[in-house]
């Protein structure tokens, strides 16, 4: 089979691994940019020729260090050129990488190097070496370790330890007596072969291995590459952590399909500095990026000159009016057109410059529902961002929005090659030339997630809207009902109530009951600037959370929500009823939150109990009282008399018309 | 633990028998000790026991009345401040002493100083031999700022960095001398526990990467027990103690003097 890449020239289905695809790029694109890094604040480069000698010669020395067929090798801290080439090297020895998050704690290192029988560990510097050495005694099966930075390393005596330059100092002696070894050894893979193993974090139990062969990622990586036009000349910032599908796929799987260049940063502290000066054209963020980036713009506004901020104002308001239109090709008026000119030279240009995304033309979110406005204040300076749903287990891509079918609330069709189905219990199912080869030494897992003819349950409830794009609810097993038989989808609701910024916490019941409640956690900055500039006076989160002017502002935002839920048929029943402002902030400490700011819906259910029999009684206020704990460890007791509203209801807009 | 025999016996610095008083306030009393080179000596001792004033005097910033002061192999009665930072001795001070309105990138450029050869005019034109100069200047401090793990706020103005941070560019600004002898005025003051961490690191680091010597006043024991080879205890003006952390801790003197009265 003879394809076409973007990046020009044949694509034979010899090309099957990424050591082929890499000895191709190496001759293909010799002298063109493959991979970047900022170290003693200067963008150190390497050339594609360049990247696969120095992958070669490590390739080499860890063949030397009797690396075999079928080795699992660790790698493990940030994003940087010479991780990503260990692990294309380790791939050339019919190896097999396994990326660990950088800040996992050595326990959880621990496991992850057992359960894959890792014989090799790459190491980025002194810090995770020391955690390998920490369970080295613990881990039967390695062998030996690697690092990249010496530095604080010089005193280590063990003889397990080597530096990357000697290991490729090494490989050089192995090259000069065996010239054909590296090329024989790349020969001897093919596209069914493992490539990588990803372990999923997951909310319950240990981590399952991920296994994905080169195919997976390879026929993923080419299809999304030639659906967005993806070519050699574009630029990528590896900033994700390398444990994570979608960094392999876009700093990895796509670059090494399409040929272009990935960028590392300096240190995880200076992305953002790093992201304005590498400028990158496809680009990929979770939600809460881009969220930060535009509240640093909004901050910066304030404190701009009155001139400056009326400009501002007005060219954004041009853009909210039309920027998103003329981004998807839809008509607009010459005089708006000719405004949003104008705006493009005095504001959207220079504000993308400092974003660092004037010259995105793909840019991609996921993961998490992002904020309509958020979403919209993008697209309408002209950033192609979309959105994308996908999962370890597909290799990423399931449903991505094609250009110009761009809904905030949607996840886009089915990537190419990708067929979705919807379960009978609403779960999201998929099957596609990316779905994982099984878990690693996990049959049952296997066998839940993955039918015989390789359907693959998401574990997501979701439906497909009129225009044919995926709709994504809730996780599916959180996905309850209302006592009238309607669909109950906590977080979706949640995630709705959230983008208010007064509102950082919700929780919702309904689940068996007959109409939806809320627990609401106020933003203390937020709303407590709000009551500043109203001199409405208080002293604590409990106190401003019980003023009157809060609860009317919150119910305002509900009602608002209210009207969203009724213009849509599958949720027009999940309208909320009745809900109260908790007088003290979930808490991590408290038992109340994960360790990563999740909901613990079953705790806060138990803990708050005569709070949500309140709330469906037709009581007005009720009496709590519930323990605290302080950052000190020391606890508390915390009383208040708490009032609860009800929310005005919005009659379905399907019944109306 | 990392081995307590850092230094290689060498002695670098004596203080011999110093004094020093202002009017009648006697700061500091026949002090005598010696640092060897290439290990990391604490000072300790309750507030207004002469530890910064010791540091003072052996950068020369206060001139003792009596004693001498042996510093690679030369004995004088005094230091002066340039020559003790031409000798290769470097310090920061308790309270911040950086320039707040310059970035960070700048302010450690100011600790080359000493080591920019080209004249004024030349520096001012940026031309020929002052322009290569200064590349390698900001070379060798680019490798301090990955050093220290500042990258993030090189270009930004040290007034508006946190605490904790400022300390750091000030470690930074120390090390771009390329000190022999880094004398640290209460490196951990005013930190959290994670950036008390941090800084121990670096200290460590800075003593083991660049072999350089160090003083180190600090109050946190705990910090003092960890990273120094040998301390010296002042009270009063007075030495009462001078050991390893282990002799220092059940000095019977020390525990009184200092760290309180034990009751077990």
């Amino acid at each position: 089979m003879v394809e076409t890449t973007p990046g020009g020239g044949a694509h034979s289905a010899a090309l099957d691994t990424f050591p082929k695809l890499l000895l191709d790029r190496a001759e293909r694109y010799r002298d063109a940019h493959a991979a970047r890094e900022k170290e003693f604040g200067i963008w150190q480069s390497w050339t594609w020729h360049e990247l696969a000698e120095g992958i070669q010669d490590l390739a080499c020395g860890l063949a030397e260090l009797g690396f075999q067929r079928g080795d699992k090798i660790a790698i493990i801290g940030d994003n940087r050129p010479r991780l990503y080439a260990s692990m294309c090297a380790a791939q050339a020895l019919g190896g097999v990488p396994v990326p660990m998050y950088q800040d996992g704690v050595a326990k959880e290192l621990q496991f992850v190097v057992n359960h894959a029988e890792v014989r090799f560990a790459i190491g980025e510097d002194q810090e995770q070496v020391d955690k390998l050495l920490e369970i080295k005694d613990a881990c039967p099966r390695l062998e030996t370790i690697i690092y990249d930075d010496p530095r604080g390393l010089r005193k280590y005596e063990q003889s397990y330890l080597f530096s990357y330059k000697q290991v490729q100092e090494m490989g050089r002696g192995r090259r000069e007596k065996d010239p054909g070894f590296f090329t024989a050894e790349v020969a001897k893979g093919s596209g069914s072969d493992t490539a990588i193993i990803l372990y999923t974090s997951g909310t319950t139990g240990n981590p399952k291995g991920v296994m994905l062969s080169h195919d997976n990622i390879i026929i993923t990586a080419r299809n999304s590459v030639e659906r967005d036009g993806l070519r050699q000349e574009d630029e990528v910032l590896a900033y994700l952590p390398m444990a994570w599908v979608g960094d392999n796929l876009f700093s990895f799987g796509q670059a090494y399909v399409a040929g272009f260049c990935v960028n590392c940063p300096e240190s995880g502290a200076t992305v953002m500095q790093d992201l304005r000066e590498v400028g990158p054209t496809y680009f990929f963020a979770p939600p809460a990026i881009y969220e930060s980036l535009l509240t640093n713009v909004m901050i910066r506004m304030e404190d701009a000159a009155g001139i400056k901020q009326k400009m501002f104002g007005y060219f954004m308001a041009v853009a909210k009016r039309v920027g998103t239109q003329i981004l998807d090709g839809e008509a607009v008026s010459t005089k708006d057109r000719l405004l949003y000119w104008l705006g493009g030279i005095l504001v959207y240009g220079p504000l993308k410059n400092t974003l660092g995304l004037s010259r995105v033309r793909i840019a991609y979110t996921a993961g998490e529902a992002i904020g309509p406005d958020i979403f919209d204040f993008y697209r309408s300076l002209g950033i192609n961002i979309k959105q994308l749903y996908g999962q370890t287990e597909a290799a990423v891509f399931v449903t991505m929005q094609p250009d110009g079918e761009i809904k905030p609330d949607t996840v886009g069709t089915p990537a190419p090659q990708v067929e979705i189905r919807i379960a009978d219990n609403g779960e999201v199912m998929y099957r596609s030339p990316g779905v994982f080869q099984c878990y690693y030494k996990n049959p049952e897992a296997t066998a839940e997630t993955k039918t015989e003819d390789g359907w693959v349950h998401t574990g997501d409830a979701g439906y497909i809207d009129e225009d044919g794009h995926l709709k994504i609810i809730d996780r599916a097993k959180d996905v309850g009902k209302l006592n009238d038989g309607s669909m109950f989808a906590p977080k979706y609701i949640e995630n709705k109530i959230k983008f208010f910024p007064q509102i950082k916490e919700a929780v919702a019941f309904g689940n068996e009951r007959d109409y939806v409640t809320l627990f609401i956690n106020i933003d203390l900055d937020a709303v407590g600037n709000w009551a500043e500039k109203r001199n409405i006076p208080y002293a604590s989160y409990q106190e401003l959370a019980a003023r009157p002017e809060v609860i009317e502002l919150i119910q305002e935002n509900l009602r608002k929500v209210n009207i969203d839920l009724a213009a849509d048929a599958h949720l027009s029943g999940s309208q909320i009823r009745r809900f109260l402002i908790l007088p003290k902030e979930l808490d991590a400490d408290d038992g109340e939150l994960t360790r990563t700011l999740k909901v613990r819906r079953r705790i806060i259910a138990e803990r708050y109990a005569p709070l949500i029999e309140a709330l469906y009684s037709d009581q007005r206020r009720v009496a709590m009282q519930t323990q605290v704990t302080f950052e000190d460890g020391r606890t508390g007791t915390i009383k208040a008399d708490v009032e609860l509203r009800n929310v005005p209801g919005v009659a379905p807009v399907a019944k109306a018309s | 633990m990392p081995g307590r025999d850092r230094s290689n016996g060498e002695t670098l610095l004596e203080v011999n028998n110093v004094s020093l008083a202002f009017g009648g306030v006697r700061a500091l009393e026949n002090v005598s000790f010696d640092v060897r080179k290439g290990e990391i000596r604490a000072i300790i001792g309750p507030n207004g026991a002469g530890k910064s004033s010791m540091l003072n005097v052996i950068n020369g910033f206060y001139h003792p009345q009596e004693g001498e002061i042996t510093y690679k192999g030369r004995t004088r009665k005094q230091m002066r401040t340039h020559d003790a930072a031409a000798q290769g001795i470097a310090r920061t001070f308790q309270n911040i002493a950086l320039f707040k309105g310059m970035t960070t990138l700048d302010n450690i450029m100011t600790g080359r100083n000493l080591k920019m050869k080209v004249n004024l005019l030349l520096q001012a034109l940026y031309f020929g031999p002052a322009r290569r100069e200064e590349m390698e200047h900001r070379a060798f401090v680019e490798r301090i700022i990955d050093f220290l793990e500042i990258q993030a706020i090189r270009k930004t103005t040290v007034g508006r960095l946190p605490y904790g941070l400022q300390k750091r560019v000030e470690l930074g600004r120390a090390l771009a001398a390329e000190p022999d002898l880094l004398l640290l005025d209460e490196p951990m003051a005013g930190m959290n526990t994670e950036e008390k961490e941090d800084m121990c690191r670096f200290v460590l680091d800075v003593n083991e990467e660049f072999g350089t010597t160090i003083v180190l006043i600090e109050h946190d024991m705990g910090v003092v027990m960890d990273i120094s080879d040998r301390v010296v205890v002042l009270d009063y003006g007075r030495k009462i103690a001078d050991g390893t952390p282990d002799e220092v801790r059940t000095n019977k003197e020390v525990i009184d003097a200092y760290l309180g009265v034990a009751h077990d």
